[in-house]
């Protein structure tokens, strides 16, 4: 089973794709020319400050709001390694499993967990903080599909014959 | 067993006599809309992907609307990448200046009642109003339709909001979303289906009914729906068939839940900053001084918006220091209010009266605020930093309130 | 000694008998304007660089915001709300998004007569209704706001003689193109340009504007036209009277004189990037373009609109073109809606925005990309005047400029 251990930032409800990415930097040429604007609304140091594999934290509708898919993209950019939430909103969660950025429900997690704190992910399995087991759901299998060939576009590659 | 519109639309396209909320099944895209500003990644994607054609260039739809008229020096280059990727694979429905992309697919004609319709933009809710399925997607989702005309979908539960009776007279259709989004809150219906009914849901126009189909995404739904019915038809031109007469909710159709409000019972309420579920009446927040109203968007920038709003200041000014922004929501809805004599009354009033687009409400131009002001807007969200810096404050509220606020400088009961 | 108009605007704003080129004097000042290009470098010298604020005349003090309309970002926003609530403050005169500042100030303030300092080069605009406007830096517009006087060096006079009617579907523009070419962009460097002679009379205040607009671009100071019939009656139609009516003296003396015959001249353009690389218009037809500009300080008027609605009417604008019209003020805006002509631009597909400076000034509402190519009714084409440093931009008439945005091309309007 995979498993993987990061740093936790601790993000709130709601968190809005606008704040992920707002719209004035959206048509900039590429997502590393965007990633540092990433979260600016709410907290303009995060960005830079967030390591490789640190982990999110967040409460419900993690996502909501636009179909922008440069939102996930910029989290994956930064070196998120996951987002956990409370629940997600679903264009988010498309997209986010169509760039092969995981995401994990998980309802109780989100109460007890402090920023800073070190957990532990065993995918499709659970959570560990300081001892404390949360249960994480497996996905769908469409979607394990999607995430195993390394996202949509790799997917689709696949079906056109190509191999990279 | 009895099955609700969505149900229907998912079972008629995959040509099945029913499907059950949570099946994943591939459906056979209607239309695509792709919008300006995702127009590279899309194109990126599709190019990545090894497409070498588009699967029916006739169902592709390409509008840009969010950055026009360009704000800044690199906006004009997703008009080149759509232009060259229209050109080399035959797309003819290029929209390059006509408003916005959710008002342009149904009132260009481009969706009809049963449809199954994706865009890149997550307002792509909006054509539920007449009767299709239609939500917003990624630009990598996008690619693969492009490619290959399908796309899987989980089918959505269902839930049922019914209202009956009469709207009062200053209740907009912007008045009654808010409501129900508050009292859903912003993730109360994700991954569901929002089917209105009711007598009040069949006296509203297409154009209200359309204000409440776009929000359905602030309240996380996949989608609206909307029964079709004569409005509809004419609205789209066309004699409604069969399958389309019979998209309404069966008797005894599964539904999640259901909400029932009684007409008579809404008053005028705003989504106050800044999030789109927190709503309050307007008179718990009247007084409260503004520094700018936008009326516009796909929520609220149509005929009968203007209408509403240019009869509120009908001989009236706006307050000194006050700015207001009317950006029409298409070029056709900005000729019919100049016909009427709506836009003449609105820049008499004192109004700036912009080119038909997305305007402020995706915040890259169109009456950005500063640190510290606040603004009555029309418009979807009211989002941190929507429209400016982190410290501005937005108001949702209805065209017929945005109005009254103008006039008055700060925040009016209309 | 005989005094030119603009040299008597000065004497009585100094309140001498007389003043003669090279003097230098200090005059009260009837009127200061400021936009939101700089109005909050002024307000933050205000604030931060006196020792005891003060406005001598608040009523003389104009604000307009009129570059960025609707604001475009945050940045601009902020010196948008200083510029706003200082005014409010001080109660200055404060008008936002109802066109672009040069127009108001003919159509509600500008009366013969007045000495006029603008925060904005094309302040010379006001010569057209006889009075003394001149372009400064915020830093004269804040000693002129605080002391309600200033100082001028008195320029020598230049005049240009008109004779003679401009053939049909040659327009002012064109003139003006035509004198900037010969004389060249310093051809009058700190220098008043009169016009003079029988050929002003073909000239309406509209069309005068656009002679007095462009000055700036041969180097001027300003320019000026004596304030006869025609301006007078374009001031009643607005209430307003004038400060004094000059005419210049028979023995007034002239640094040179140059005269145009009016009917010799023909469509032109200025070809990138420079105001001065003037061209018939022929000569450049055939450049594709990307955007096509009806609009500006210089060419956005109600006329400027005819012209364009009625070679627009009945055709499309290009697929490839952006072509953005722009009316100068609100009133423009709804004179051109009450004539149809409005609905005419809409229905061909331009892009009809609120009035603001626009692409003229190249910092948002329909700048232009890399390598693009815009053919422009606004004042300059600079390089990179309208956007990215690689765009080009070329100066035509607004006949040219509809011609163009419906062949695609640079066209003019009898080849189309």
């Amino acid at each position: 089973m995979e498993q993987f251990t990061g740093r936790v930032w601790v993000l709130g409800d709601d968190i809005d794709t606008d704040i992920i990415i707002p719209t004035e930097y959206l048509a900039l040429k590429t997502i590393e020319d965007m990633k540092q604007y990433g979260f600016s609304p709410l907290r303009p140091e995060l960005a830079g400050q967030i390591q490789p594999g640190d982990i999110i934290v967040a409460g419900k509708n993690f996502g909501c709001g636009s179909s922008r898919e440069q939102a996930p993209e910029v989290v994956k950019a930064l070196g998120i390694r996951c987002v956990i939430a409370k629940s997600f909103a679903r264009i988010f969660f498309r997209n986010s499993i169509n760039n092969g950025l995981l995401l994990i429900e998980q309802p109780d997690l989100h109460d007890h967990v402090k920023e800073g704190d070190t957990i532990t992910v065993t995918v499709n399995q659970d959570v560990d903080h300081n001892g404390e087991k949360y249960p994480i759901a497996s996905l769908p299998d469409n979607l394990v599909e999607i995430l195993n060939a390394g996202g949509l576009v790799k997917a689709m590659q696949k079906r056109n014959g190509i191999h990279k | 067993m009895g099955q609700t519109i969505i149900e229907k639309i998912i079972a008629h396209n995959i040509g099945r006599e029913s499907v059950k909320p949570g099946e994943i099944v591939t459906v056979n895209v209607d239309r695509v809309m792709l919008d300006d500003i995702m127009m590279p990644f899309i194109v990126n994607k599709f190019n990545e992907m090894g497409f070498k054609k588009v699967w029916d260039p006739d169902k592709v739809v390409m509008i840009y609307d969010h950055l026009v008229p360009a704000s800044q020096q690199d906006d004009v280059r997703h008009y080149k990448v759509g232009d060259a990727f229209a050109e080399k694979y035959g797309m003819k429905h290029v929209h390059r200046s006509d408003g916005i992309c959710h008002q342009l697919m149904t009132e260009a004609g481009y969706v009809k009642p049963g449809d199954v319709v994706f865009g890149t933009d997550s307002h792509t809710t909006t054509y539920g109003c007449v009767g299709a399925f239609s939500t917003g997607i990624g630009y990598t989702e996008m690619a693969g339709i492009l490619g290959t005309g399908t796309l899987w979908v989980k089918v959505p539960e269902t839930i049922r909001v019914e209202i009956n009776g009469t709207l009062p007279e200053n209740v907009m259709s912007k008045d009654v979303i808010l409501r129900i989004i508050g009292d859903l809150g912003a993730d109360g219906a994700t991954y569901r289906a929002l089917e209105f009914s009711g007598s009040a849901i069949e006296n509203m126009t297409v154009a209200s009914r359309m204000t409440m189909a776009n929000m359905a995404i602030e309240a996380g739904a996949k989608c609206a729906t909307f029964t079709p019915d004569e409005k509809t038809a004419e609205y789209c031109e066309i004699e409604l068939n069969d399958f389309q007469k019979n998209l309404k909710g069966d008797a005894d159709a599964v539904y999640l839940k259901t909400l029932k409000y009684q007409a008579e019972d809404f008053v005028p309420v705003m989504a106050c900053p800044s999030q789109v579920d927190k709503i309050r009446n307007v008179t718990e927040v009247e007084g409260t001084v503004i520094d700018q109203v936008f009326l516009g968007s796909c929520t609220n920038g149509r005929l009968e918006d203007l209408r509403s709003a240019a009869e509120v200041l009908d001989g009236k000014k706006v307050a000194p220091f006050v700015k207001m922004i009317v950006t029409p929501a298409s070029r056709k809805v900005y000729e019919e209010a100049l016909r009427e004599g709506i836009l003449e009354k609105l820049i008499e009033a004192g109004a700036i009266v912009t080119h038909p687009g997305c305007g402020l409400c995706c915040g890259r131009t169109g009456g950005i605020l500063s640190d510290g002001e606040r603004v009555v807007a029309t418009n979807n969200r009211n989002f941190l930093g929507r429209m400016g810096t982190s410290k501005v404050e937005i108001y949702l509220a209805s065209p017929k309130t945005a109005a009254a606020c103008a006039i008055a400088g700060k925040i009016v009961n209309p | 000694m005989g005094m030119t108009i603009a040299e008597k605007i000065i004497a009585l704003a100094a309140g001498v008998p007389e003043v003669k080129a090279g003097d230098i004097h200090t005059v009260n000042l009837d009127r200061m304007m400021s936009n939101d290009g700089t109005t909050h470098l002024t307000v933050d010298m205000y604030h931060n660089k006196l020792k005891h604020p003060h406005i001598a005349d608040p009523k003389k003090m104009v604000f307009i915001v009129d570059h960025n309309v609707p604001s475009d970002s945050p940045k601009t926003a902020a010196s948008q709300k200083k510029m706003r609530d200082f005014a409010r403050e001080h109660n200055i005169d404060f008008w936002e998004g109802k066109g672009v500042c040069h127009q108001i100030m003919m159509e509600n303030y500008v009366r013969p007569g007045e000495l006029i300092f603008g925060a904005d080069s094309h302040t010379c605009t006001y010569g057209a209704l006889g009075a003394f406007g001149t372009g400064v830096g915020c830093t004269d517009l804040l000693y002129g706001m605080v002391t309600g006087t200033s100082w001028v060096l008195v320029p020598e006079t230049v005049k240009f003689n008109l004779v003679g009617k401009l053939p049909e579907g040659v327009y002012p523009r064109d003139l003006m193109l035509t004198i900037i070419g010969e004389i060249g962009a310093n051809g009058v460097n700190y220098q008043v340009m009169e016009f003079t002679g029988e050929g002003t009379k073909t000239l309406s205040v509209n069309d005068r504007m656009v002679l007095c607009n462009l000055a700036v671009e041969a180097g001027a100071k300003t320019a000026i036209f004596q304030a006869d019939e025609i301006a007078l009656e374009y001031l009643r139609e607005r209430g307003r009277e004038p400060k004094a009516v000059f005419e210049s003296d028979p023995d007034a003396v002239y640094a040179r004189e140059y005269t145009f015959d009016l009917s010799k001249i023909q469509p032109v353009a200025a070809r990138p990037d420079f105001v001065d690389d003037v061209v018939p218009a022929k000569e450049v037809c055939g450049v594709r373009i990307d955007e096509a500009f009806l609009g500006s300080c210089n060419n956005g008027r109600i006329d400027d609109l005819r012209v364009g609605a009625k070679i627009l009417k009945g055709h499309k604008v290009s697929d490839h073109v952006r072509f953005l019209v722009v009316p100068a003020s609100q009133e423009v805006y709804l004179q051109a809606m009450k004539e149809g002509l409005i609905e005419i631009f809409m229905e061909s597909g331009a892009i009809v925005m609120n009035p603001n400076c626009s692409v003229c000034w190249g910092s948002c509402q329909g700048v232009i990309g890399e390598n693009e190519v815009l053919i422009s009714t606004g004042t300059r084409n600079f390089k990179g005047r309208a956007g990215h440093p690689s765009s080009k931009v070329y100066l035509g008439s607004s006949a040219t400029v509809t011609a163009s945005a419906i062949k695609g091309e640079i066209c003019t309007a009898d080849q189309l």
